[in-house]
Protein backbone atom coordinates (compact mmCIF):
# COMPACT_ATOMS: atom_id res chain seq x y z
CA UNK A 1 0.00 0.00 0.00
CA UNK A 2 1.62 3.53 -0.99
CA UNK A 3 1.53 6.08 1.16
CA UNK A 4 -0.03 9.56 0.81
CA UNK A 5 3.29 10.55 1.24
CA UNK A 6 4.56 8.44 -1.97
CA UNK A 7 1.71 9.23 -3.85
CA UNK A 8 2.33 12.86 -3.65
CA UNK A 9 5.71 12.32 -4.59
CA UNK A 10 4.59 10.32 -7.62
CA UNK A 11 2.15 13.23 -8.45
CA UNK A 12 4.93 15.50 -7.95
CA UNK A 13 6.94 13.63 -10.26
CA UNK A 14 4.25 13.27 -12.89
CA UNK A 15 3.27 17.06 -12.47
CA UNK A 16 -0.51 16.68 -11.73
CA UNK A 17 -1.96 18.49 -9.08
CA UNK A 18 -4.26 16.25 -6.64
CA UNK A 19 -6.67 17.39 -4.29
CA UNK A 20 -6.16 15.68 -0.68
CA UNK A 21 -9.38 13.70 -1.61
CA UNK A 22 -7.36 12.66 -5.00
CA UNK A 23 -4.74 11.32 -3.18
CA UNK A 24 -6.55 9.47 -0.89
CA UNK A 25 -9.09 7.83 -3.94
CA UNK A 26 -6.66 7.27 -6.45
CA UNK A 27 -3.60 5.85 -4.08
CA UNK A 28 -6.00 3.58 -2.93
CA UNK A 29 -7.05 2.30 -6.36
CA UNK A 30 -3.01 2.90 -7.70
CA UNK A 31 -2.12 0.70 -4.92
CA UNK A 32 -5.14 -2.10 -5.82
CA UNK A 33 -3.14 -2.35 -9.35
CA UNK A 34 -0.14 -2.59 -8.06
CA UNK A 35 -0.51 -4.99 -5.73
CA UNK A 36 -1.98 -7.10 -8.69
CA UNK A 37 0.86 -6.64 -11.29
CA UNK A 38 2.63 -8.78 -8.67
CA UNK A 39 1.32 -11.67 -10.13
CA UNK A 40 4.46 -10.74 -12.92
CA UNK A 41 7.08 -11.81 -10.33
CA UNK A 42 5.63 -16.00 -9.59
CA UNK A 43 6.78 -16.29 -13.95
CA UNK A 44 10.51 -17.61 -14.35
CA UNK A 45 12.09 -15.36 -17.04
CA UNK A 46 15.46 -16.27 -16.43
CA UNK A 47 17.20 -15.79 -20.19
CA UNK A 48 14.05 -14.51 -21.70
CA UNK A 49 14.52 -11.32 -24.07
CA UNK A 50 12.57 -7.77 -22.98
CA UNK A 51 10.24 -7.21 -25.72
CA UNK A 52 9.84 -3.24 -26.52
CA UNK A 53 8.58 -3.97 -30.52
CA UNK A 54 6.61 -6.82 -32.10
CA UNK A 55 7.17 -6.57 -35.46
CA UNK A 56 10.98 -6.76 -35.83
CA UNK A 57 11.60 -3.95 -37.72
CA UNK A 58 15.44 -2.71 -37.42
CA UNK A 59 17.20 0.31 -38.40
CA UNK A 60 13.78 1.98 -40.25
CA UNK A 61 15.42 3.96 -43.36
CA UNK A 62 13.53 6.52 -45.63
CA UNK A 63 14.97 8.16 -48.41
CA UNK A 64 16.42 11.58 -47.69
CA UNK A 65 13.67 13.72 -48.98
CA UNK A 66 12.20 16.44 -47.21
CA UNK A 67 8.42 16.09 -46.09
CA UNK A 68 6.30 18.92 -46.25
CA UNK A 69 5.06 19.67 -43.02
CA UNK A 70 1.28 19.03 -42.64
CA UNK A 71 0.50 22.50 -41.13
CA UNK A 72 2.05 25.84 -41.34
CA UNK A 73 3.77 27.54 -38.63
CA UNK A 74 1.25 30.20 -37.95
CA UNK A 75 -1.18 27.16 -37.91
CA UNK A 76 0.20 25.44 -35.07
CA UNK A 77 0.97 28.45 -33.00
CA UNK A 78 -2.51 29.50 -33.48
CA UNK A 79 -3.44 25.75 -31.49
CA UNK A 80 -1.67 27.55 -28.13
CA UNK A 81 -3.92 29.92 -25.83
CA UNK A 82 -0.83 31.22 -24.65
CA UNK A 83 0.13 34.90 -26.40
CA UNK A 84 1.69 34.52 -29.81
CA UNK A 85 5.66 36.49 -29.50
CA UNK A 86 7.95 36.75 -32.45
CA UNK A 87 6.61 33.34 -34.11
CA UNK A 88 6.83 31.62 -30.52
CA UNK A 89 4.97 30.82 -27.63
CA UNK A 90 5.25 33.04 -25.00
CA UNK A 91 5.10 31.43 -21.01
CA UNK A 92 5.51 32.80 -17.67
CA UNK A 93 8.72 33.86 -16.41
CA UNK A 94 10.95 31.05 -15.60
CA UNK A 95 13.99 33.13 -14.02
CA UNK A 96 13.49 35.00 -10.87
CA UNK B 1 -36.78 8.26 -44.92
CA UNK B 2 -35.85 5.73 -46.83
CA UNK B 3 -33.58 3.92 -44.26
CA UNK B 4 -30.50 4.49 -46.91
CA UNK B 5 -28.62 4.43 -44.04
CA UNK B 6 -28.83 0.83 -43.51
CA UNK B 7 -27.35 -0.27 -46.40
CA UNK B 8 -23.98 -1.92 -46.58
CA UNK B 9 -20.98 -0.05 -48.48
CA UNK B 10 -21.60 -1.93 -51.89
CA UNK B 11 -25.52 -1.28 -51.59
CA UNK B 12 -24.59 2.41 -51.05
CA UNK B 13 -21.92 2.41 -53.95
CA UNK B 14 -24.41 0.82 -56.61
CA UNK B 15 -27.05 2.81 -55.61
CA UNK B 16 -25.59 6.08 -55.70
CA UNK B 17 -24.05 4.67 -59.29
CA UNK B 18 -28.01 3.81 -60.17
CA UNK B 19 -29.13 7.34 -59.40
CA UNK B 20 -31.35 5.24 -57.14
CA UNK B 21 -31.04 8.18 -54.41
CA UNK B 22 -28.04 11.45 -54.19
CA UNK B 23 -25.23 11.28 -51.44
CA UNK B 24 -27.23 13.70 -49.67
CA UNK B 25 -29.67 11.89 -49.23
CA UNK B 26 -27.90 8.83 -47.85
CA UNK B 27 -26.43 11.64 -45.21
CA UNK B 28 -29.88 12.80 -44.35
CA UNK B 29 -31.04 9.29 -43.40
CA UNK B 30 -27.97 8.92 -41.39
CA UNK B 31 -28.52 12.62 -40.00
CA UNK B 32 -32.48 12.00 -39.47
CA UNK B 33 -31.26 8.25 -37.38
CA UNK B 34 -28.43 10.37 -35.50
CA UNK B 35 -31.63 12.92 -34.17
CA UNK B 36 -33.43 9.98 -33.55
CA UNK B 37 -31.39 8.13 -31.23
CA UNK B 38 -28.01 9.84 -30.66
CA UNK B 39 -29.90 11.93 -27.31
CA UNK B 40 -30.31 8.51 -25.83
CA UNK B 41 -26.88 6.76 -26.67
CA UNK B 42 -24.43 9.65 -26.57
CA UNK B 43 -22.10 8.33 -29.54
CA UNK B 44 -21.23 11.62 -31.42
CA UNK B 45 -19.25 14.28 -29.59
CA UNK B 46 -18.65 16.10 -32.68
CA UNK B 47 -21.31 16.63 -35.64
CA UNK B 48 -19.64 18.34 -38.58
CA UNK B 49 -23.41 18.22 -40.33
CA UNK B 50 -22.33 20.95 -42.67
CA UNK B 51 -18.58 19.85 -43.91
CA UNK B 52 -20.43 16.27 -44.20
CA UNK B 53 -23.80 18.11 -46.48
CA UNK B 54 -20.60 19.96 -48.81
CA UNK B 55 -18.94 16.82 -49.16
CA UNK B 56 -21.80 14.78 -50.25
CA UNK B 57 -23.02 17.80 -52.52
CA UNK B 58 -19.65 17.83 -54.12
CA UNK B 59 -20.00 13.77 -54.59
CA UNK B 60 -23.36 14.14 -56.07
CA UNK B 61 -21.95 16.53 -58.68
CA UNK B 62 -19.28 14.90 -59.58
CA UNK B 63 -21.89 11.97 -60.25
CA UNK B 64 -23.89 14.23 -62.36
CA UNK B 65 -21.05 14.90 -64.36
CA UNK B 66 -20.72 11.33 -64.67
CA UNK B 67 -17.34 11.18 -63.05
CA UNK B 68 -15.84 7.49 -62.25
CA UNK B 69 -15.57 7.52 -58.17
CA UNK B 70 -13.95 5.50 -55.92
CA UNK B 71 -16.42 2.84 -54.40
CA UNK B 72 -16.05 4.92 -50.53
CA UNK B 73 -17.26 7.93 -52.11
CA UNK B 74 -20.48 9.82 -50.34
CA UNK B 75 -20.63 7.27 -48.03
CA UNK B 76 -20.97 8.32 -44.73
CA UNK B 77 -18.91 7.69 -41.69
CA UNK B 78 -17.79 8.53 -38.38
CA UNK B 79 -14.27 8.58 -36.65
CA UNK B 80 -13.34 7.73 -32.40
CA UNK B 81 -12.25 11.45 -31.50
CA UNK B 82 -8.75 10.03 -31.09
CA UNK B 83 -8.23 10.71 -34.58
CA UNK B 84 -6.95 14.27 -35.96
CA UNK B 85 -9.75 15.68 -38.25
CA UNK B 86 -8.49 18.72 -39.66
CA UNK B 87 -10.62 21.57 -38.58
CA UNK B 88 -12.98 19.53 -36.74
CA UNK B 89 -12.84 19.31 -33.27
CA UNK B 90 -10.32 16.46 -31.69
CA UNK B 91 -10.71 16.68 -28.12
CA UNK B 92 -9.95 12.96 -27.26
CA UNK B 93 -12.75 13.00 -24.58
CA UNK B 94 -10.34 15.13 -22.12
CA UNK B 95 -11.17 18.51 -20.72
CA UNK B 96 -7.47 19.44 -21.38
CA UNK B 97 -8.10 19.07 -25.72
CA UNK B 98 -12.06 20.22 -25.20
CA UNK B 99 -11.58 22.68 -27.41
CA UNK B 100 -8.61 21.74 -29.47
CA UNK B 101 -8.81 21.74 -33.65
CA UNK B 102 -6.39 20.32 -35.25
CA UNK B 103 -4.85 21.92 -38.47
CA UNK B 104 -4.07 18.51 -40.39
CA UNK B 105 -5.73 15.07 -40.62
CA UNK B 106 -4.12 12.07 -39.66
CA UNK B 107 -2.62 9.72 -42.46
CA UNK B 108 -5.83 7.11 -42.44
CA UNK B 109 -7.89 10.60 -42.76
CA UNK B 110 -5.77 11.76 -45.57
CA UNK B 111 -6.01 8.57 -47.20
CA UNK B 112 -9.66 8.39 -46.77
CA UNK B 113 -10.52 12.02 -47.48
CA UNK B 114 -8.89 11.02 -51.37
CA UNK B 115 -12.19 8.20 -51.63
CA UNK B 116 -14.04 11.37 -51.32
CA UNK B 117 -15.81 10.08 -48.23
CA UNK B 118 -18.88 11.69 -46.36
CA UNK B 119 -17.26 12.36 -42.55
CA UNK B 120 -20.35 12.93 -40.49
CA UNK B 121 -18.76 13.37 -37.28
CA UNK B 122 -16.41 12.39 -34.09
CA UNK B 123 -17.16 10.12 -31.82
CA UNK B 124 -17.36 9.37 -27.97
CA UNK B 125 -14.35 7.41 -26.27
CA UNK B 126 -12.61 6.88 -22.76
CA UNK B 127 -10.64 10.33 -22.36
CA UNK B 128 -7.55 8.95 -23.95
CA UNK B 129 -8.85 5.77 -25.23
CA UNK B 130 -7.86 4.77 -21.72
CA UNK B 131 -10.75 2.32 -20.34
CA UNK B 132 -13.16 -0.10 -21.45
CA UNK B 133 -16.64 1.21 -21.21
CA UNK B 134 -16.40 4.86 -22.86
CA UNK B 135 -17.45 6.02 -19.14
CA UNK B 136 -13.87 7.82 -18.30
CA UNK B 137 -15.59 10.41 -21.15
CA UNK B 138 -16.25 14.20 -20.36
CA UNK B 139 -18.86 13.95 -22.49
CA UNK B 140 -20.61 11.32 -20.50
CA UNK B 141 -20.83 7.66 -21.41
CA UNK B 142 -21.77 6.01 -24.77
CA UNK B 143 -25.31 3.66 -24.32
CA UNK B 144 -25.38 0.68 -25.77
CA UNK B 145 -28.46 0.25 -28.51
CA UNK B 146 -29.42 -2.98 -27.16
CA UNK B 147 -29.68 -1.55 -23.68
CA UNK B 148 -29.81 1.65 -22.46
CA UNK B 149 -28.70 0.54 -19.08
CA UNK B 150 -25.56 -0.96 -20.35
CA UNK B 151 -22.36 0.24 -21.82
CA UNK B 152 -21.66 0.04 -25.37
CA UNK B 153 -17.94 -0.94 -24.35
CA UNK B 154 -14.80 1.37 -24.48
CA UNK B 155 -12.65 2.60 -25.23
CA UNK B 156 -14.59 2.99 -29.03
CA UNK B 157 -17.74 3.24 -27.62
CA UNK B 158 -18.85 5.62 -29.70
CA UNK B 159 -17.94 4.27 -32.72
CA UNK B 160 -19.22 1.31 -32.14
CA UNK B 161 -22.55 2.39 -31.21
CA UNK B 162 -23.18 4.68 -34.41
CA UNK B 163 -22.42 1.72 -36.65
CA UNK B 164 -24.34 -0.54 -34.23
CA UNK B 165 -27.42 2.03 -34.38
CA UNK B 166 -27.62 2.45 -38.09
CA UNK B 167 -26.61 6.27 -37.88
CA UNK B 168 -23.50 5.76 -40.90
CA UNK B 169 -22.07 3.08 -42.51
CA UNK B 170 -19.12 2.23 -40.83
CA UNK B 171 -16.33 4.13 -38.55
CA UNK B 172 -12.74 3.80 -37.32
CA UNK B 173 -11.52 2.99 -33.72
CA UNK B 174 -8.32 2.61 -32.16
CA UNK B 175 -7.45 -0.90 -30.12
CA UNK B 176 -4.39 -0.63 -27.50
CA UNK B 177 -6.24 -3.63 -25.61
CA UNK B 178 -9.36 -4.36 -26.92
CA UNK B 179 -10.92 -1.00 -27.65
CA UNK B 180 -12.12 -2.04 -30.94
CA UNK B 181 -13.12 -5.48 -30.72
CA UNK B 182 -14.72 -5.55 -27.17
CA UNK B 183 -16.94 -2.67 -28.11
CA UNK B 184 -18.20 -4.18 -31.88
CA UNK B 185 -18.71 -7.14 -29.46
CA UNK B 186 -20.78 -5.34 -26.82
CA UNK B 187 -22.67 -3.78 -29.88
CA UNK B 188 -23.24 -6.67 -31.91
CA UNK B 189 -21.40 -5.85 -34.82
CA UNK B 190 -17.81 -6.31 -36.61
CA UNK B 191 -14.73 -4.50 -35.76
CA UNK B 192 -10.93 -5.18 -36.93
CA UNK B 193 -7.91 -4.74 -34.72
CA UNK B 194 -5.43 -5.24 -37.50
CA UNK B 195 -1.27 -6.50 -36.79
CA UNK B 196 0.53 -3.57 -35.23
CA UNK B 197 1.59 -1.37 -37.70
CA UNK B 198 -0.54 -2.94 -40.72
CA UNK B 199 -2.49 1.07 -40.58
CA UNK B 200 -0.25 4.11 -39.97
CA UNK B 201 -1.10 5.98 -36.68
CA UNK B 202 0.66 9.68 -37.52
CA UNK B 203 -2.30 12.04 -36.31
CA UNK B 204 -3.38 9.56 -33.71
CA UNK B 205 -3.08 10.51 -30.43
CA UNK B 206 -0.88 8.52 -28.82
CA UNK B 207 -1.63 5.89 -25.70
CA UNK B 208 0.91 3.19 -26.01
CA UNK B 209 3.51 2.98 -28.66
CA UNK B 210 4.05 -0.60 -29.07
CA UNK B 211 1.05 -1.46 -28.52
CA UNK B 212 -1.48 0.99 -30.29
CA UNK B 213 -3.34 0.19 -33.63
CA UNK B 214 -6.28 2.22 -35.87
CA UNK B 215 -8.92 0.05 -37.85
CA UNK B 216 -12.69 -0.02 -38.28
CA UNK B 217 -15.93 -1.18 -37.65
CA UNK B 218 -18.59 -2.34 -39.92
CA UNK B 219 -22.18 -4.19 -40.22
CA UNK B 220 -20.38 -7.03 -42.07
CA UNK B 221 -17.09 -8.39 -43.19
CA UNK B 222 -17.37 -6.77 -46.66
CA UNK B 223 -17.60 -3.72 -45.06
CA UNK B 224 -14.64 -4.22 -43.10
CA UNK B 225 -12.56 -5.67 -46.06
CA UNK B 226 -13.42 -2.64 -48.00
CA UNK B 227 -12.30 0.19 -45.79
CA UNK B 228 -9.49 -1.66 -44.56
CA UNK B 229 -7.82 -1.74 -48.13
CA UNK B 230 -7.92 1.71 -47.89
CA UNK B 231 -6.21 2.43 -44.84
CA UNK B 232 -3.27 0.04 -44.78
CA UNK B 233 0.03 0.18 -45.67
CA UNK B 234 3.29 2.14 -45.10
CA UNK B 235 3.28 5.66 -44.16
CA UNK B 236 6.53 7.41 -44.04
CA UNK B 237 4.87 10.00 -41.23
CA UNK B 238 4.81 6.47 -39.10
CA UNK B 239 8.19 4.72 -39.09
CA UNK B 240 6.25 1.82 -37.33
CA UNK B 241 4.72 0.81 -40.80
CA UNK B 242 6.72 -2.27 -42.58
CA UNK B 243 6.97 -2.40 -46.22
CA UNK B 244 4.26 -5.46 -46.01
CA UNK B 245 2.60 -5.68 -49.34
CA UNK B 246 -1.21 -5.20 -48.75
CA UNK B 247 -2.95 -7.92 -50.26
CA UNK B 248 -6.67 -7.44 -51.80
CA UNK B 249 -8.74 -8.30 -48.74
CA UNK B 250 -11.66 -8.66 -50.38
CA UNK B 251 -10.17 -12.22 -52.57
CA UNK B 252 -10.52 -13.60 -48.77
CA UNK B 253 -14.44 -13.26 -48.53
CA UNK B 254 -15.10 -16.18 -50.81
CA UNK B 255 -12.48 -18.57 -49.74
CA UNK B 256 -14.17 -21.31 -47.88
CA UNK B 257 -12.36 -22.95 -44.79
CA UNK B 258 -12.45 -26.64 -45.76
CA UNK B 259 -9.21 -27.69 -44.47
CA UNK B 260 -8.17 -25.37 -42.00
CA UNK B 261 -7.20 -25.83 -38.81
CA UNK B 262 -8.45 -23.92 -36.08
CA UNK B 263 -7.52 -23.22 -32.67
CA UNK B 264 -9.77 -22.77 -29.28
CA UNK B 265 -7.31 -21.68 -27.00
CA UNK B 266 -8.51 -23.48 -23.26
CA UNK B 267 -7.83 -20.50 -21.38
CA UNK B 268 -9.85 -18.47 -22.97
CA UNK B 269 -12.97 -20.55 -22.33
CA UNK B 270 -11.88 -20.84 -18.67
CA UNK B 271 -14.01 -20.57 -15.10
CA UNK B 272 -14.91 -16.76 -15.20
CA UNK B 273 -16.28 -16.47 -18.54
CA UNK B 274 -19.97 -16.61 -19.08
CA UNK B 275 -21.36 -20.13 -19.84
CA UNK B 276 -23.57 -18.50 -22.54
CA UNK B 277 -20.49 -16.70 -24.15
CA UNK B 278 -18.88 -20.12 -24.20
CA UNK B 279 -22.03 -21.97 -26.02
CA UNK B 280 -22.30 -18.83 -28.32
CA UNK B 281 -18.56 -19.39 -29.54
CA UNK B 282 -18.59 -23.22 -29.30
CA UNK B 283 -21.52 -23.22 -31.97
CA UNK B 284 -19.66 -21.15 -34.48
CA UNK B 285 -16.54 -23.72 -33.91
CA UNK B 286 -19.07 -26.52 -34.70
CA UNK B 287 -20.22 -24.48 -37.58
CA UNK B 288 -17.43 -24.13 -38.96
CA UNK B 289 -16.42 -27.82 -38.46
CA UNK B 290 -19.31 -28.87 -40.38
CA UNK B 291 -17.85 -26.37 -42.93
CA UNK B 292 -14.86 -28.28 -43.72
CA UNK B 293 -12.12 -26.30 -40.79
CA UNK B 294 -10.78 -29.15 -38.26
CA UNK B 295 -11.24 -28.15 -34.83
CA UNK B 296 -8.45 -28.21 -32.25
CA UNK B 297 -7.63 -27.47 -28.49
CA UNK B 298 -4.89 -25.23 -27.85
CA UNK B 299 -2.89 -23.73 -24.43
CA UNK B 300 -1.65 -20.34 -24.37
CA UNK B 301 -0.67 -20.63 -20.55
CA UNK B 302 0.90 -17.16 -20.28
CA UNK B 303 -2.98 -15.66 -20.73
CA UNK B 304 -2.94 -15.42 -17.29
CA UNK B 305 -0.25 -12.94 -16.82
CA UNK B 306 -1.30 -11.02 -19.94
CA UNK B 307 -3.53 -7.92 -17.86
CA UNK B 308 -0.52 -7.69 -15.57
CA UNK B 309 1.58 -6.88 -18.79
CA UNK B 310 -0.67 -4.67 -19.87
CA UNK B 311 -1.01 -2.40 -16.82
CA UNK B 312 2.88 -2.06 -16.70
CA UNK B 313 4.17 -1.38 -19.91
CA UNK B 314 0.75 0.23 -21.09
CA UNK B 315 0.92 3.18 -18.43
CA UNK B 316 4.82 3.50 -18.74
CA UNK B 317 4.54 4.17 -22.03
CA UNK B 318 1.24 6.32 -21.64
CA UNK B 319 3.25 8.60 -19.00
CA UNK B 320 5.94 9.61 -21.20
CA UNK B 321 3.15 10.41 -24.30
CA UNK B 322 1.44 12.32 -22.32
CA UNK B 323 4.06 14.35 -20.83
CA UNK B 324 3.50 16.69 -24.17
CA UNK B 325 0.23 17.87 -22.60
CA UNK B 326 1.47 21.04 -20.56
CA UNK B 327 -1.14 23.21 -21.38
CA UNK B 328 1.39 25.53 -23.50
CA UNK B 329 1.75 24.52 -27.42
CA UNK B 330 -1.98 22.94 -26.99
CA UNK B 331 -4.87 22.45 -24.93
CA UNK B 332 -6.00 24.30 -21.84
CA UNK B 333 -3.68 26.59 -20.02
CA UNK B 334 -4.99 26.56 -16.01
CA UNK B 335 -8.00 28.35 -14.94
CA UNK B 336 -6.29 30.52 -12.45
CA UNK B 337 -2.85 32.04 -12.64
CA UNK B 338 0.03 30.13 -11.82
CA UNK B 339 2.68 30.98 -9.56
CA UNK B 340 5.28 29.84 -12.04
CA UNK B 341 6.27 27.90 -14.76
CA UNK B 342 6.05 24.53 -12.88
CA UNK B 343 3.06 25.54 -11.28
CA UNK B 344 1.44 26.02 -14.60
CA UNK B 345 1.97 22.41 -15.47
CA UNK B 346 1.02 21.22 -12.38
CA UNK B 347 -2.13 22.97 -12.85
CA UNK B 348 -2.80 22.33 -16.27
CA UNK B 349 -2.50 18.51 -15.94
CA UNK B 350 -4.46 18.60 -12.73
CA UNK B 351 -7.13 20.20 -14.08
CA UNK B 352 -6.70 19.17 -17.81
CA UNK B 353 -7.31 15.12 -16.94
CA UNK B 354 -9.47 12.59 -15.55
CA UNK B 355 -9.73 10.19 -13.09
CA UNK B 356 -8.26 7.14 -14.95
CA UNK B 357 -5.78 9.44 -16.63
CA UNK B 358 -4.36 10.57 -13.40
CA UNK B 359 -4.02 6.93 -12.33
CA UNK B 360 -2.39 5.74 -15.36
CA UNK B 361 0.22 8.25 -15.58
CA UNK B 362 1.07 7.72 -12.47
CA UNK B 363 1.31 4.29 -12.75
CA UNK B 364 3.51 4.74 -15.24
CA UNK B 365 5.39 7.19 -13.60
CA UNK B 366 5.76 4.61 -10.87
CA UNK B 367 7.13 1.64 -12.53
CA UNK B 368 9.47 3.67 -14.63
CA UNK B 369 11.12 5.46 -11.55
CA UNK B 370 14.96 3.81 -10.49
CA UNK B 371 14.69 1.64 -8.15
CA UNK B 372 10.61 0.05 -10.02
CA UNK B 373 12.20 -0.28 -13.54
CA UNK B 374 13.42 -3.97 -13.45
CA UNK B 375 11.21 -5.11 -11.46
CA UNK B 376 8.12 -3.98 -12.75
CA UNK B 377 8.79 -2.41 -16.18
CA UNK B 378 11.66 -4.79 -17.75
CA UNK B 379 9.84 -7.63 -15.72
CA UNK B 380 6.68 -7.17 -17.85
CA UNK B 381 8.90 -6.82 -21.23
CA UNK B 382 9.92 -10.21 -20.14
CA UNK B 383 6.55 -11.52 -19.73
CA UNK B 384 5.63 -10.11 -23.00
CA UNK B 385 7.85 -12.20 -24.66
CA UNK B 386 6.56 -15.31 -23.23
CA UNK B 387 3.04 -14.56 -24.26
CA UNK B 388 4.30 -13.77 -28.00
CA UNK B 389 5.78 -17.07 -27.81
CA UNK B 390 2.47 -18.92 -26.80
CA UNK B 391 0.97 -17.39 -30.15
CA UNK B 392 3.87 -18.58 -32.59
CA UNK B 393 3.72 -22.26 -30.77
CA UNK B 394 -0.06 -22.18 -31.27
CA UNK B 395 0.44 -21.02 -35.17
CA UNK B 396 2.63 -23.70 -35.55
CA UNK B 397 -0.16 -25.88 -35.13
CA UNK B 398 -3.31 -23.99 -36.70
CA UNK B 399 -4.15 -21.48 -39.22
CA UNK B 400 -6.09 -19.36 -36.40
CA UNK B 401 -7.43 -19.31 -33.37
CA UNK B 402 -11.22 -18.35 -32.59
CA UNK B 403 -12.03 -17.02 -28.72
CA UNK B 404 -14.67 -14.96 -27.03
CA UNK B 405 -13.74 -11.10 -27.26
CA UNK B 406 -15.36 -10.89 -23.57
CA UNK B 407 -15.71 -12.68 -20.76
CA UNK B 408 -19.32 -10.96 -20.62
CA UNK B 409 -21.74 -9.61 -22.87
CA UNK B 410 -22.20 -5.75 -22.01
CA UNK B 411 -22.23 -4.67 -18.42
CA UNK B 412 -24.18 -2.35 -16.67
CA UNK B 413 -23.53 1.80 -16.64
CA UNK B 414 -21.73 2.49 -13.21
CA UNK B 415 -21.16 -1.41 -12.64
CA UNK B 416 -17.20 -1.15 -13.09
CA UNK B 417 -16.21 2.46 -13.05
CA UNK B 418 -15.26 3.04 -9.30
CA UNK B 419 -13.54 -0.39 -9.39
CA UNK B 420 -10.43 -0.08 -12.00
CA UNK B 421 -9.17 -3.53 -10.94
CA UNK B 422 -12.68 -4.90 -12.50
CA UNK B 423 -12.90 -2.83 -14.99
CA UNK B 424 -9.54 -3.59 -16.74
CA UNK B 425 -10.11 -7.52 -16.27
CA UNK B 426 -12.98 -7.00 -18.70
CA UNK B 427 -9.93 -7.16 -20.85
CA UNK B 428 -8.02 -10.39 -20.27
CA UNK B 429 -9.31 -11.67 -23.50
CA UNK B 430 -8.27 -8.73 -25.70
CA UNK B 431 -5.05 -7.90 -24.39
CA UNK B 432 -3.03 -10.64 -25.13
CA UNK B 433 -3.62 -10.03 -29.21
CA UNK B 434 -2.10 -6.56 -28.91
CA UNK B 435 0.65 -7.83 -26.29
CA UNK B 436 1.83 -9.70 -29.26
CA UNK B 437 0.87 -7.52 -32.33
CA UNK B 438 -1.20 -9.86 -33.82
CA UNK B 439 -4.63 -9.23 -36.11
CA UNK B 440 -8.50 -10.19 -34.38
CA UNK B 441 -11.21 -9.43 -35.56
CA UNK B 442 -14.65 -9.27 -33.64
CA UNK B 443 -17.42 -10.91 -34.72
CA UNK B 444 -21.32 -11.32 -33.77
CA UNK B 445 -22.08 -15.18 -32.74
CA UNK B 446 -25.28 -15.01 -31.39
CA UNK B 447 -27.48 -13.21 -28.25
CA UNK B 448 -28.15 -14.02 -24.82
CA UNK B 449 -31.05 -15.38 -23.44
CA UNK B 450 -31.82 -11.52 -22.07
CA UNK B 451 -30.65 -10.45 -25.96
CA UNK B 452 -27.39 -9.07 -25.42
CA UNK B 453 -24.88 -9.64 -28.26
CA UNK B 454 -22.12 -11.92 -27.94
CA UNK B 455 -18.53 -11.74 -29.95
CA UNK B 456 -16.09 -13.90 -31.08
CA UNK B 457 -12.86 -12.65 -32.11
CA UNK B 458 -10.67 -14.37 -35.24
CA UNK B 459 -6.82 -13.86 -34.30
CA UNK B 460 -4.26 -14.87 -36.68
CA UNK B 461 -0.79 -14.86 -37.66
CA UNK B 462 0.75 -11.32 -38.03
CA UNK B 463 -0.43 -9.52 -41.57
CA UNK B 464 -2.44 -12.23 -42.22
CA UNK B 465 -6.31 -10.17 -41.78
CA UNK B 466 -6.87 -11.80 -44.87
CA UNK B 467 -7.07 -14.76 -43.09
CA UNK B 468 -9.59 -13.22 -40.32
CA UNK B 469 -12.06 -12.19 -43.33
CA UNK B 470 -11.72 -15.39 -44.76
CA UNK B 471 -13.13 -17.16 -41.26
CA UNK B 472 -15.73 -14.48 -40.45
CA UNK B 473 -17.00 -14.34 -43.95
CA UNK B 474 -17.51 -18.09 -44.09
CA UNK B 475 -19.17 -18.05 -40.49
CA UNK B 476 -21.06 -14.89 -41.62
CA UNK B 477 -22.85 -17.00 -44.70
CA UNK B 478 -24.22 -19.68 -42.19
Amino acid sequence: MLTDEEVKHIAKLARLKLSDSEVERLGKQISGVLDYVNILAEVDTAGVQETSQVTGLQNVMADDVVLKSPASREELLACSELPVDSKQVRVIKIMK
Amino acid sequence: MANFNKLTIRQAAEGLRAKNFSAEELLNDCLAQIKLRDKDLNAFVTLDENGAREQAQTVDKKLEAGEKLPLLAGIPMAVKDLIYTKGVKTTCASPILKDFVPPYDATVMEMLKAQDIVMIGKTNLDEFACGGSTEHSCFGPTKNPFDLTRVAGGSSGGSAACVAADMCLYSLGTDTGGSIRQPASFCGIYGMKVTYGRVSRSGVNSMASSWDTVGNFARNVEDIALVLQQIAGKDRRDMTTPDVAVPDYSSFLNKDVKGMKIGLPKEYFAEGVDPEVVAAVKNSAKKLEKLGAEIVEVSLPYTKYAVAVYYVSVPAELSANLERFDGIRYGKKPSEDPADIVDFYFKARGEGFGDEIKRRIMIGTYVLSAGYFDAYYKKAQRVRTLIIRDFAEAFEKVDALIAPVAPTPAFKVGELVNDPLAMYMADVLTIPVNAAGLPGLACPCGVTASGLPIGLQIIAPQFEEGRCLQVASALEKV
